[in-house]
């Protein structure tokens, strides 16, 4: 095994993807001879030329549909948007024709459409380029939503995503994109609605993904010194959602904290929240604590950034108060 | 011989352009009969007057290029030869419809027939369009896409990254804009800087025209010239047909925005009625012929009703089929 990073890994996949199946092509903004704003694709233009790896204009909207129409014209084809907010100008075409044109078309047409995201903040980016919006695209039904946490589960994951038959939704935080892992050298993929036991403990659950995931782990350390013995879940998909692996450990544990980089109000950790009070309910010490993103635009200046994003300090402060 | 002969096969082919606007007229009457019973809910868009448009478009691709369209889309599927009694039981939301009773009037589909589906978000199928024609140009099929869209689509920012997309991949893209002259009740010169909408596409370099919208015969025309420059791997080519609807935008529509004597005006300038009196002129039709395809058609149009009226409902048990592919 080799350990390499989330970045190399998600490179890994798309380059063995372009390499054995033809109909596989990559599009996005500066993704060729600029190497990707994040450096994902860089090399893969030079490899496999300027059709399959395309630039193109900073047109979302059209190029999230173009993938779209390719899809249905039998491509195999992986959009990249720069980040989750410019996504939003695809908005429409990700939810009022990829997400339902199955359904709406009784079965006739599906869209194996896979659209990378950059999400997160931490970079002092500010408020239009920093938010993890991954809950939304949950809520919708015809969508996947994919949110690794490492480089293991990033090649994995977008494996997986590549062979689906939906559209899938894969989000990249990005300030995991230089995190290194182990990551075999062959072939593997990660399946969808499996969550991970990043950590085993008996006494609080700290659910996480994408970013959220680490932080979490690095709370159940501190609290490991403190005598608390924490499970770290790790989602890796929103939509599908292990539900079973999340109400075996709140079962097991009698307390969950739920942590995301999102906005607390109405968003993923709420619905989570939902299901294990619907599912676990007797078996509960506490309530479902949320530690989430505040409710405001994302801040520029470094202080309200870091108070603005969940941190160890609050996953910790919280789980000692429910114990 | 052959000349005979291939004056024959034109007269069939002129015929069954007629027969087609013929049919797309008698089938949306019957919608709106339908719909005034409650047997069609939710918005029903007509196509009566734009006929021309949808069947010379449709004569002039080959039966494997795709078709893109707007939410209406009767008459475009009808001219695809999409089953009238299937398209009639969508619009009733039955189980035989073309989409299962999922889409409904808005959304017909028959991906057999490389119909790629009636959209409802205005100029949101553009870059569906584009991404079919990619698809087409990367796995060398020679096939194009016709996309049809109506005035209203052209201030939308999809129309213009959709344009500019086509012309810098060199798509081969034929984008048919059915301008009616109202986005719903708004007239176009109201709400367009340039109401001279084929002009926009100069701004993309993609070859543009207009047509007269009512005359079938130039629509299939242009359209042929369009497709032939597409399939030449020339890139995108822009139609502006110039058409009329002579209903409401939709059936719930009082049609307050414009007069009856404007109207009046273009049902003079009907479709069917010019086609007509030019093919009896040319010697290829008269009464007894047009009122034998007028029955065909009528007993068409009640099959179709009768089809979708014996159809059954969904069961409420497939609700959450084909939300994911397995």
């Amino acid at each position: 095994m080799a350990e390499i990073a989330l970045r190399e890994a998600l490179r890994q996949t798309l380059r063995e993807e372009l390499q054995s199946d033809e109909r596989v092509i990559i599009m996005g903004e500066d993704i060729g001879a600029y190497g990707g704003s994040y450096g994902v694709t860089r090399g893969l233009q030079e490899e496999f030329g300027e059709e399959r790896v395309r630039d193109t204009p900073i047109s979302e909207s059209a190029v999230v549909g173009c993938g779209i129409g390719a899809a249905m014209g039998g491509l195999r084809p992986v959009v990249e948007l720069m980040t989750i907010n410019f996504s939003f100008l695809a908005f429409d075409q990700i939810i009022n024709n990829a997400s339902k044109l199955f359904y709406m078309s009784g079965g006739q047409i599906n869209v194996p459409l896979v659209i990378r995201m950059a999400s997160g903040g931490g970079a002092q980016l500010s408020a239009q380029h920093s938010h993890d919006l991954a809950g939304w695209y949950a809520h919708v039904p015809g969508l996947k939503v994919v949110v690794p946490s490492t480089p293991y589960d990033a090649r994995g994951l977008l494996k997986t995503a590549l062979r689906d038959q939906n559209p899938v939704i894969f989000i990249e935080h990005t300030a995991l994109y230089g995190l290194k892992g182990e990551v075999p050298e062959e072939e593997y993929s990660v399946p969808f609605g499996q969550a991970q036991v990043y950590r085993p403990g008996d006494d609080v659950t700290i659910i996480g993904y994408s970013g959220s995931v680490h932080q979490a782990a690095r709370a159940a350390e501190t609290l490991a010194e403190r005598g608390v013995d924490a499970e770290v879940i790790n989602l890796r998909t929103l939509r599908p959602l292990d539900i079973d692996a999340i109400i075996q450990s709140a079962k097991k544990t009698g307390r969950v904290i739920v942590v995301e980089d999102d906005w607390r109000f109405g968003g993923f950790a709420a619905e989570i929240a939902a299901l294990i009070q619907e599912k676990a309910f007797d078996y509960l010490d506490a309530p479902v604590a949320r530690v989430c993103g505040a409710d405001v635009p994302m801040p520029y200046a470094k202080p309200l950034e870091t108070a603005a994003l969940p941190s160890e300090d609050e996953i910790v402060r919280v789980a000692l108060a429910m114990v | 011989m052959t000349t005979t002969r291939t004056r024959a096969r034109n007269q069939t082919e002129l015929l069954d352009l007629l027969r087609q606007m013929m049919l797309i007229r008698r089938f949306e009457e019957k919608s709106a009969e339908m719909y005034a019973r409650g047997r069609i809910a939710g918005f029903l868009h007509l196509y009566i007057g734009q006929e021309a448009v949808g069947v010379g478009a449709t004569a002039a691709v080959r039966a494997d290029d795709y078709i893109v369209s707007h939410y209406r889309d009767h008459g475009q599927a009808l001219a695809r030869g999409l089953e009238p009694g299937a398209i009639m039981a969508e619009l009733f939301g039955r189980t035989t419809g073309v989409s299962k009773g999922r889409g409904g009037s808005m959304h017909l589909f028959d991906v057999s027939r490389r119909f790629m589906g009636g959209y409802a978000i205005v100029g949101g199928h553009l870059p569906l369009a584009c991404g079919l024609g990619l698809a087409c140009k990367q796995l060398h099929t020679g096939n194009i896409v016709l996309c049809f869209f109506g005035d209203g689509a052209v201030n939308q920012g999809e129309f213009h990254e959709s344009l500019n997309l086509a012309a810098i991949w060199r798509l081969p893209v034929v984008f048919l804009c059915e301008n009616n002259l109202y986005g719903m009740g708004t007239n176009v010169r109201r709400v367009s800087a340039e109401p001279d909408i084929w002009k926009r596409a100069c701004a993309y370099n993609i070859p543009a025209e207009q047509v007269d919208g009512m005359d079938v015969l130039a629509v299939r025309d242009l359209v042929r010239k369009a497709v032939d420059h597409a399939r030449g791997d020339k890139g995108a080519y822009f139609i502006e047909a110039v058409t009329y609807r002579f209903r409401g935008h939709s059936m719930a529509d009082p049609e307050l925005y414009r007069t009856k004597e404007e109207v009046q005006k273009w049902r003079e300038n009907d479709p069917i009625v010019r086609f007509r009196r030019l093919l009896e002129e040319r010697g290829a039709l008269d009464e007894k012929r047009f009122q034998q395809m007028e029955s065909e058609i009528e007993q068409i149009v009640e099959d179709a009703a009768a089809f979708a009226e014996q159809s059954p409902h969904p069961d409420v048990s497939t609700l959450y089929e084909h939300v994911y592919k397995e």
